[in-house]
């Protein structure tokens, strides 16, 4: 078989196989949820109400979809310029971790203040610990994917130190913990009395600024250049290893940002099992919104929802709620090879 | 050998007709091949010659007509039987791996993948054989990456021999060598010829084709348009079969050299892989005169073309522009300093495939004159593509396609639109009209001549010695990264220059310039 | 104890030799998808599910073999889903592999679930145990180290052995290692650069599998669900350690392993009593990345690796 170029996508081309992907989703999940013994229909009618069914649960998944919407913009950023980020997870915690450093009563500063220190600071070391594989690719060719993976799991257990030790909360009865985080460094609820945090409105805010960044700034018609053919992007005087480290930086921030907020924003306090692995849903989150800013946001609410649905549903239903990461990884595959299929012709031969 | 035995067809295609979409690449070709004889296959690029061979090899599925192999029909679509039938081919990019050895990448797919044992002492004492017997001089246990072009072309025609071939297809064979390597290269056909090898011979290099072959067949947008008896035809006569129309080439009046605007000095810089580096090569290059640099591919054009596009800075030497040091050599001050590069790959190196054509007008300038303190200026880049897109007579629908949509032609004058509207006086043209039609070719070396006449001083770097000697008013040759002294218009016949690109004159160009 | 005494006890090797066998197994499985031109990044997932694959089996009635085949052909399974992806399609080998980790590891967890919806702890399976080999298993030192193993240590030997034989020295090694070094001149031949690749990551990601299944049939009698816990990507970085070539790619699995079982019982001397045990457990990850840094500069990376191949384009 050979794939063909499409001149001229028609509508259709660019709809279908996207839409065929998403139904594919489906189809594997109704034969799971079978196998174990479920009514698809009624199991996805479950995940759709606990996701949906009530102001509460609306209200989570909106929670849910915060982080996720930071570290698919992270990801998003930085596929889109071929630096392939899959330490999300570890720069979502090296955030949480100086959140978590900065707000605990170190420093007493007015709530506006304190915030701005805690999330910038968070965007820094976010970005410094994408910057260490970066550099390592740029200087010495060394595969990004392996060394953010590995990454991931060296800090987690930095993380598990620091808890043991540094910042083990007095308080905390011996669990693994961090002190709370003092009044002024937690983001406020947008209405009072509704759970959902300003954590929510930043991320918005954040897509819109990539969008912006990827649109309407050099930087943005850089990264995209590096990204599509970076041997042209050079040729034509485009600093690609600094444009790559750039993207690091932006990449490793808005990652950071996701701990960040999670901890000030829902938590209040640190754990080990602050993110269940939001660094790598980020990857699923980017890749079903074709890399898009605004696309993100969308994805993220669609990933989000079927988190919190299938919570409820696996309690209701009996199914379990790993479904819903199969879901999202068979997506992501399905949704790869649609996305070929919007531009290339398969043909015998 | 009696007549009928060399009149025994071993090859015959009958009404071969290929179409991908809208685009036919073969129309109805007809023609046989037979023992002993040398067919030349003639064909400007994107006549349909390389269509025609991959449906031979079964890479393609023809949509009519049929294929016969020594009077035995061939299974369409199957790689392995035109191979096994005993026809082997030497593709022009080859078909080698660089970090096997020459006897690996020899009896790569000669046994089943089943079978147990490469017996590499056999293997290799048969290569000994065939290379002495051939004289195709090449170490069997030398890794091919190590090898040089021509050496790796013997692997290559190895190879088929290696399997028993008894028709060999050359897809551009002399592209990679020396007029005298060439003439090697005729020497062992020859001789396998004389041994019962039928050979075609792809090219478009009209001399060549003159002296090897017995037949010419020439085709033109896919199909069949003439054959004649090589005795019974001369190259004029191909040369307007194979482009339809008597071919009016620019004519390029005499020049006026002004004052050097790039001078180099005992310049040397690193390798790159296997192609070398510069070795203490001094160059002008001079207001209002065209520079030709004649050579064999991967002999330090790279380099050259690498120094002056700002990517690789000497490692030793000097490097001036308008009579002074540039700082901080890059792709970026090579710009500033008015240097316009016309870069050897157009599709890897030129241009952004997914990006549309404003977003490719600006890939050089978009810093500069099109960004205001971090933001771009869209509405100034897209005035500026359809100004390119006016003034270069780009054929397309409008400034937002991608550029990938776009033919070869149409690529490289966006590419001549975007480094020349600056009007630049340094101009660097690597292999500017590889792979364009003639109606394309005639276009760019126009707009060569036109800036040359404005006063800019422009390297043309060709593998064809035609194109160089046609549009330089001074010559170079180059040869493992050494330069040869400048010769001017019509001083040089081409054998004369194909010595010096075979390196031969050059311990004596030396000592004379000295 | 201090370090002169650990370096010259025979557990001390035995033990090594016993952690390197799961990364030997996944080594050479990936090994040799990369030799054939196609990063296997799907590696940790296939290890957990060959892991519980295999465990699953035994628990249900096969014999310990037979679970080492259930899990070898699962990964073979996986394998095929990454290379319908990576190979014809010639998607992205970052994104399938990691979307096939994700897609495997929640295959397994939820199967798990499926299948002991009710317990709390795993059940125990009755492991490979130790065969000592008659006369050399009474060698001093090298005894008890290496010829005291679980007979799945010795297959992940033989293994590497024999994909070394079969890579140099027979016409299928030699398609496999020209698919990754340049696919055109395999395609030229009339082979079939898809088969060949795709046969080389369905092989290979059968032999991951077996490498995940060493961790519950011969390491430990039990799945967990962080059992494999980073091998895999560990296992990327050995294959780069080990310069695409078999043999030192098992020298540095064995390397590797030594410096794990030393930081295990580093951590229960006076070190241990100072350094955090995070620190010891950090360290086969930051070995990863030193190694992949150390070989950066020399690896002969094949040239083809990660560049799909479309037939009729150069």
């Amino acid at each position: 078989m050979r794939l063909e170029p499409i001149a001229a996508p028609s509508v259709g081309r660019r709809v279908l196989p996207p839409a065929l992907a998403i139904g594919a989703t489906f189809v594997v999940a109704a034969l799971l949820a079978m196998i174990a013994g479920g009514n698809p229909f009624a199991v996805f009618g479950l995940i759709l109400k606990g996701a949906f069914g009530s102001k509460f649960a609306i209200l989570e998944t909106l929670n849910s979809a915060t982080p996720l919407i930071f570290t698919g913009l992270a990801i998003a950023v930085a596929f889109r310029a071929k630096l392939w980020n899959i330490g999300a997870e570890a720069q979502l915690y090296a955030g949480a971790v100086i959140t978590v450093v900065l707000g605990t009563g170190a420093l007493s500063l007015p709530a506006p203040l304190m915030l701005a220190l805690c999330g910038l600071a968070a965007m820094l070391v976010g970005a410094l610990i994408l910057l260490g594989p970066a550099l390592l690719k740029t200087r010495l060719g060394v595969d990004e994917v392996v060394t953010t993976l590995l990454l991931n799991f060296i800090f987690l257990l930095f993380v598990s130190y620091l808890l043991e030790g540094p910042l083990k909360d007095p308080m905390g009865m011996g669990w693994p913990k961090s002190a709370r985080l003092i009044p002024e460094a937690r983001l406020p609820r947008i209405v009072e009395g509704l759970r959902l945090h300003w954590g929510f409105a930043l991320a918005l805010i954040a897509a819109v600024a990539v969008w912006v960044i990827n649109t309407r700034t050099t930087l943005g018609y850089e990264m995209r250049a590096v990204g599509q053919n970076a041997e042209a992007a050079a040729f034509a005087g485009i600093p690609v290893t600094r444009v790559i480290l750039k993207t690091a930086l932006l990449s490793g921030g808005l990652a950071g940002l996701a701990g960040f907020s999670e901890v000030s924003g829902l938590k209040g306090s640190l754990t080990l099992d602050l993110s269940p692995g939001f660094g790598y849903t980020g990857i699923v989150v980017a890749m079903l919104a074709l890399l898009h800013p605004l696309g993100v946001v969308v994805a993220a609410l669609f990933v989000a929802a079927i988190f919190v649905g299938a919570d409820s549903m696996s309690r209701a239903a009996g199914v379990p709620s790993y479904l819903a990461d199969i879901m999202l990884a068979s997506a992501l595959l399905f949704m790869v090879l649609a996305i070929l299929l919007t531009k290339f012709r398969v043909r015998r031969d | 050998m009696t007549d009928t035995e060399k009149a025994q067809v071993v090859l015959r295609l009958d009404g071969i007709t290929k179409r991908f979409g809208p685009v036919t690449a073969n129309e109805d070709v007809s023609f046989a091949l037979n023992r002993g004889e040398v067919i030349a296959l003639l064909g400007e690029n994107g006549a349909g010659k390389t269509t025609l061979m991959n449906i031979l090899f079964g890479q393609y599925t023809a949509d009519e007509g049929s294929v016969e192999l020594f009077s035995q029909p061939l299974p369409a679509g199957n790689p392995r039987a035109a191979l096994d039938a005993g026809v082997g081919m030497v593709h022009q990019h080859f078909t080698l791996a660089g970090n096997l050895t020459v006897w690996e990448n020899i009896v790569l797919g000669v046994d089943a993948l089943s079978a147990a044992s490469l017996r590499p002492a056999n293997a290799k004492a048969r290569i000994r054989q065939l290379s002495e017997r051939f004289h195709l001089k090449v170490d069997p246990d030398a890794k091919v990456g190590r090898l040089t072009v021509g050496e790796r072309q013997r692997v290559e025609i190895l190879k088929a021999l290696y399997r028993n071939a008894k028709i060999l297809i050359l897809d551009e064979p002399t592209a990679v060598l020396t007029p005298q390597e060439a003439d090697a290269l005729f020497a062992t056909l020859r001789e396998a010829i004389a041994s019962g090898l039928s050979v075609i011979f792809i090219s478009h290099k009209l001399h060549e084709v003159m002296a090897i072959s017995d037949r010419v067949l020439v085709l033109r947008h896919g199909r069949l348009v003439a054959e004649r008896a090589t005795q019974d035809t001369n190259g004029e006569e191909l040369a307007a079969l194979m482009v339809g129309a008597e071919v009016s080439a620019p004519s390029i009046a005499p020049a006026s050299p002004g004052a050097p605007l790039l001078s180099m000095r005992d310049v040397t810089t690193p390798g790159a892989g296997s192609a070398p580096g510069l070795a203490r090569v001094s160059l002008d290059l001079r207001a209002g005169q065209i520079t030709g640099l004649a050579g064999v591919s991967g002999n330090g054009q790279a380099a050259l073309s690498d120094l002056i596009s700002g990517l690789i800075s000497p490692s030793s030497g000097t490097l001036e522009l308008h009579g002074a040091s540039p700082q901080g050599w890059s792709p970026r001050s090579a710009i500033a300093n008015g240097v316009a590069r016309i870069p050897e790959d157009r599709h890897k190196t030129g241009t952004i495939a997914d990006f549309d054509l404003t977003e490719n007008a600006i890939l050089e300038t978009y810093a500069t004159r099109f960004s205001k303190r971090g933001w771009l200026d869209w509405v100034g880049a897209r005035a500026f593509a359809q100004k390119l897109i006016e003034g270069y007579d780009i054929r397309c629908p409008g400034p937002d396609i991608r550029i990938r949509l776009l033919s070869g032609g149409n690529m490289q004058k966006l590419i001549l639109g975007r480094v020349l509207e600056g009007a630049p006086d340094i101009i660097l043209a690597n292999q500017p009209v590889r792979g364009l039609d003639i109606g394309a070719v005639n276009y760019v070396h126009e707009q060569l001549a036109k800036a040359r006449d404005r006063g800019a001083a422009v390297l043309l770097i060709s593998e064809d010695l035609d194109e160089i000697m046609r549009l330089s008013d001074v010559i170079h040759v180059i040869s493992e990264g050494r330069l040869s002294p400048e010769f001017a218009r019509g001083t040089m016949r081409p054998e004369d220059l194909g010595r010096w690109m075979a390196g031969e004159g050059f311990e004596k160009g030396m000592t004379d310039a000295a | 104890m201090d370090l002169i005494d650990i370096l010259l006890s025979a557990s001390f090797w035995a033990a090594a030799i016993r952690i390197a066998s799961p990364l030997i197994f996944a080594t050479i499985g990936e090994l040799i998808c990369e030799r054939a031109g196609v990063l296997n990044l799907g590696i940790e997932g296939i290890m957990v599910a060959g892991a519980f694959a295999g465990w699953i089996a035994v628990w249900g009635g096969l014999p310990l073999w037979g679970g080492v085949a259930v899990a070898l052909l699962t990964g073979m399974m996986l394998g095929l889903v990454h290379s319908v992806f990576s190979v014809p399609f010639g998607l992205s080998q970052h994104v399938v592999g990691v979307g096939l980790t994700l897609l495997a590891t929640s295959l397994t967890f939820y199967t798990y679930r499926v299948v002991l919806p009710e317990v709390s702890s795993p059940p125990k399976i009755t492991a490979f145990q130790p065969y000592e080999i008659p006369l050399l298993s009474d060698l001093p030192l090298v005894g008890p180290a290496l010829f005291s193993q679980t007979p799945l240590t010795y297959a992940a030997f033989i293994l590497a052995g024999l994909t070394a034989l079969v890579l140099y020295r027979t016409p299928l090694g030699l398609a496999v290692r020209a698919a990754g070094e340049n696919p055109q001149a395999v395609a030229a031949q009339g082979l079939s650069v898809t088969a060949i690749r795709m046969g080389a990551v369905v092989v290979g990601s059968g032999f991951m599998a077996i490498g995940g299944a060493f961790l519950t049939l011969s390491a430990f009698d039990s799945f967990f669900f962080d059992m494999v816990n980073g091998r895999g990507w560990i296992c990327i970085a050995l294959v780069v350690f080990g310069a695409w070539k078999p043999g030192k790619a098992v020298l540095g699995a064995i390397l590797f392993a030594a410096f794990d079982a030393l930081q295990i019982r580093l951590q229960q001397t006076g070190i241990g009593a100072v350094v955090p045990y995070q620190v010891f457990l950090m360290m086969p990850y930051i070995l990863s990345i030193l190694a992949l840094v150390v070989m950066s500069r020399r690896a002969e990376i094949p040239a083809a690796l990660m560049v799909p191949f479309n037939k009729g384009e150069r």
